[in-house]
C-alpha cells in the first residue's frame, strides 16, 4: 500500500474531508487481485444458498406459490415492478397502469427508503456522538442526560412509532425519526463508553503539553475514539436499515416497507421476496461503502483480518 | 513538615519537593498512602534516578512532579514556580508507547507546537530538529506503527525535546525494550541529555540503569514510598560497567534494595493471607 497523506487533524478535522485524491486512493485500492477474489467469494456464498433454494424447490419441498425460488421472483421483476408504484397508487385519478414506468418506480421506492436510512443515521450519529462527548465534557450534563438516556435506550423502536405519528404524521419525518430514535441512545451510551477507553497516557501527553480541554476533546479523544465509533456505527447501519422498513410499513404513503405490506396484504410472495433481495442488496452495498470509508479514515490501524486468518 | 509551607521558594533548583506525600483515595476506606516525608532537591542539568521495588510510589512522584497529580501534604516547586498543573517546561516520556497513532512522526514531535498555533512550516522545522538529535530525519512522515518499539520511544523523546524542557520526567522509558536495544537507548540518552542541558528525572526498577545513567541515585522504601537514601555516582562518563567501582556500586543498591523487597514481598503476603 501506498503512503497516504492523513487528512490534517490539527485543522480540526477528524474525521477527513472527501477530496479527488480519496477519490483516487479509494478506486486505486479497489483493484487488484485481493478484491477478485473476495468477489468471488461473495458470489459462491450467495450462490451456494441460492443452489439449495432451487434445489428445494426441484425436489418439490418448496411450494413455488408460497417460497418462490429466486429464478421464478427475479424473473417476474418486470410484472413485479409496477407494484413498487406505491407512490401514485392511491392518488385520485391515477389508474393502475399510469404514473412512472416498472423500473421508474423501484427507483423511486428504492431512492425513497435509502434517502430515509442514510438521513437518519446522520442525524443519528451527529446527535448521538456530540451528545456522547458532551456527556464527559460537563460533569452537569452528564447528571441531568445520561440517566434518561439509559431509561430510554432499551426501549423498542416499535414502541416510538405511534410517537413518531403523532409529531410527524405521514411522510418522511417519521421514518427518519424513527431511524434516528432506534439508534440515538445506544449511539450516546457507545461513545461514552469509548470515551473512557481513551488511554491515560494519550490524555496525559497533551495536558503536559499545555493542551486546554477543549484541545484534548478535539485533537486526542475524538480521533482515539473514531475506530470504535466506526464499528458502532457500521452495527447501527443494519439496524436502520430494520427499522426504516418498520415505519414504513405504517402508512408513510410509500417504500420498501409499503411494498412488503402490499406484497403481504395481496398475498404476492414473489413480491416478498423481491423486495427481501432488493433491500438485501443495498445494505451489502452500504456495509462495503461504510467499510471503504472505514478504512480512509481509520488509516492508521492495522488489518486485523489478516492476522486472525493466519490462526 | 507541615503542608502550609511558603508559597515562594528562593531556590532556582529545577526541582524542589519538601514534604511531599500522595494518599490516593484520601478520605475512602480505600485509602491508601503511596508517598510520605519526600525532601529532594534537583539541580539544573542533573541526571537524577529513582529506583525502587514495584509500587513504592516512585511513578506517582513523578507524576506529582510533572503536576498531573495533586500532592496530598507538602510542596513541590520547580525553578521558582510552584507547581500546580501541567507545564511544557517539564516533559513527562511515558513507559508504554503514547504516539498518537493517527498521526506522522513529525505531527506527533510538533503536536505541542500545534497546541498553541504555530503555523505548519514552523512545525516541521521544529520537528526535523528535535528528529535529528534523535537521529530520526529519515522516518519524519512515518506512522508510529510502522516503527519498532526502540524507535517509538526516541520519537516520544524527540516530542519531548521539541518543547524544549528544563525538566525530562521519564517513567521507566525503555522497560519494554530488549537488552541490546535499552544499552544503545541508555548512551542516545546521555547525549540527548548532555546536549539539552535539562535535568532528568528517571525512573527505574534496574539497577544497572541506574548505575549507567545516574548523577544520583534515590532509593526508595516500599509502601509508603520514602526516600530511603541518595547514593551519589561520580564515576566519569562514558562508564566502564564492567569495572570494580560499577560492580561495588551494584552490590550496595542491591542491598539497599533487598530489603525493600522483602519487606514489599512480606506485606504482599500478609494481605494475600487476610484476604
Amino acid at each position: 500500500m501506498a503512503v497516504v497523506a492523513p487528512p490534517d487533524f490539527s485543522e480540526g478535522s477528524a474525521a477527513g474531508t472527501s477530496r479527488p485524491a480519496a477519490v483516487a486512493r479509494l478506486l486505486a485500492t479497489m483493484g487488484g487481485e485481493g478484491m477478485i477474489s473476495r468477489i468471488g467469494w461473495t458470489i459462491l456464498s450467495i450462490g451456494l444458498f441460492v443452489g439449495l433454494w432451487e434445489l428445494c424447490w426441484l425436489v418439490g419441498w418448496a411450494d413455488p406459490k408460497l417460497l418462490p425460488p429466486p429464478h421464478i421472483f427475479i424473473g417476474s421483476i418486470a410484472d413485479q415492478g409496477k407494484f413498487f408504484n406505491t407512490a401514485t397508487r392511491w392518488q385520485v385519478g391515477n389508474a393502475m397502469t399510469g404514473g412512472p414506468s416498472a423500473f421508474e418506480s423501484v427507483m423511486i421506492t428504492v431512492a425513497a427508503t435509502t434517502m430515509r436510512v442514510f438521513v437518519g443515521l446522520l442525524i443519528a450519529t451527529i446527535l448521538g456522538i456530540g451528545v456522547g462527548v458532551l456527556v464527559r465534557y460537563f460533569k452537569l450534563f452528564d447528571r441531568l442526560v445520561l440517566p434518561t438516556v439509559t431509561l430510554l435506550s432499551p426501549v423498542s423502536p416499535i414502541a416510538w412509532l405511534p410517537v413518531a405519528i403523532f409529531i410527524f404524521g405521514i411522510g418522511n419525518g417519521p421514518a427518519i425519526f424513527m431511524v434516528v430514535v432506534a439508534l440515538f441512545f445506544h449511539m450516546v451510551l457507545a461513545t461514552v463508553t469509548q470515551i473512557d477507553g481513551v488511554s491515560n497516557n494519550l490524555i496525559n501527553v497533551a495536558r503536559t503539553m499545555g493542551a486546554s480541554k477543549a484541545q484534548i476533546y478535539g485533537r486526542v479523544i475524538v480521533p482515539a475514539i473514531l475506530p470504535g465509533m466506526l464499528a458502532v456505527l457500521r452495527m447501527n447501519l443494519f439496524a436502520a436499515w430494520m427499522v426504516v422498513l418498520i415505519a414504513e410499513s405504517t402508512g408513510v404513503g410509500y417504500g420498501m416497507g409499503q411494498v412488503i405490506m402490499l406484497a403481504r396484504n395481496t398475498f404476492n410472495p414473489s413480491l416478498v421476496f423481491f423486495t427481501i433481495a432488493v433491500i438485501g442488496v443495498l445494505g451489502f452495498t452500504f456495509d462495503w461503502l461504510l467499510r471503504q470509508a472505514q478504512r480512509r479514515i481509520l488509516y492508521w490501524l492495522p488489518d486485523q483480518t489478516e492476522k486472525l486468518r493466519a490462526l | 513538615m507541615p503542608s502550609d509551607a511558603p508559597l515562594s521558594y528562593s531556590s532556582k533548583d529545577a526541582v524542589v519537593c519538601r514534604g511531599v506525600g500522595k494518599t490516593w483515595a484520601a478520605g475512602t476506606k480505600r485509602a491508601h498512602e503511596a508517598l510520605k516525608d519526600i525532601d529532594l532537591d534537583v539541580k539544573p542539568g542533573e541526571f537524577v534516578v529513582f529506583l525502587g521495588p514495584s509500587g513504592c510510589g516512585k511513578s506517582t512522584l513523578l507524576y506529582l512532579i510533572a503536576g498531573l497529580e495533586d500532592a496530598t501534604a507538602g510542596q513541590i516547586w520547580s525553578f521558582r514556580d510552584k507547581v500546580e498543573a501541567p507545564s511544557p517546561q517539564r516533559s513527562l516520556i511515558f513507559q508504554e508507547t503514547s504516539l498518537f497513532p493517527w498521526l506522522t512522526v513529525w505531527e506527533n514531535v510538533s503536536f505541542g507546537l500545534s497546541i498553541r498555533g504555530a503555523s505548519k512550516e514552523e512545525r516541521r522545522t521544529v520537528a526535523k530538529e528535535a528528529l535529528q538529535r534523535v537521529g530520526l530525519t529519515a522516518a519524519m512522515d512515518k506512522r508510529p506503527d510502522e516503527l519498532s518499539g526502540g524507535m517509538r520511544q526516541r520519537v516520544a523523546v524527540a516530542r519531548a525535546l521539541a518543547m524544549r524542557p528544563q525538566v525530562l520526567l521519564m517513567d521507566e522509558p525503555f522497560a519494554a525494550l530488549d537488552v541490546q536495544t535499552r544499552a544503545r537507548m541508555q548512551d542516545f540518552l546521555l547525549d540527548v541529555w548532555r546536549d539539552s542541558g535539562a535535568s532528568v528525572l528517571f525512573v527505574t526498577h534496574h539497577i544497572d540503569e541506574a548505575v549507567a545513567l545516574a548523577d544520583r541515585v534515590v532509593v526508595f522504601t516500599s509502601r509508603p514510598g520514602r526516600i530511603k537514601t541518595i547514593v551519589p555516582i561520580d564515576m566519569p562518563r562514558p562508564r566502564n560497567l564492567f569495572s570494580p567501582e560499577a560492580e561495588e556500586l551494584r552490590i550496595q543498591l542491591t542491598d539497599l534494595l533487598r530489603d525493600e523487597v522483602d519487606r514489599a514481598f512480606a506485606e504482599q503476603e500478609a494481605l494475600a493471607s487476610a484476604l
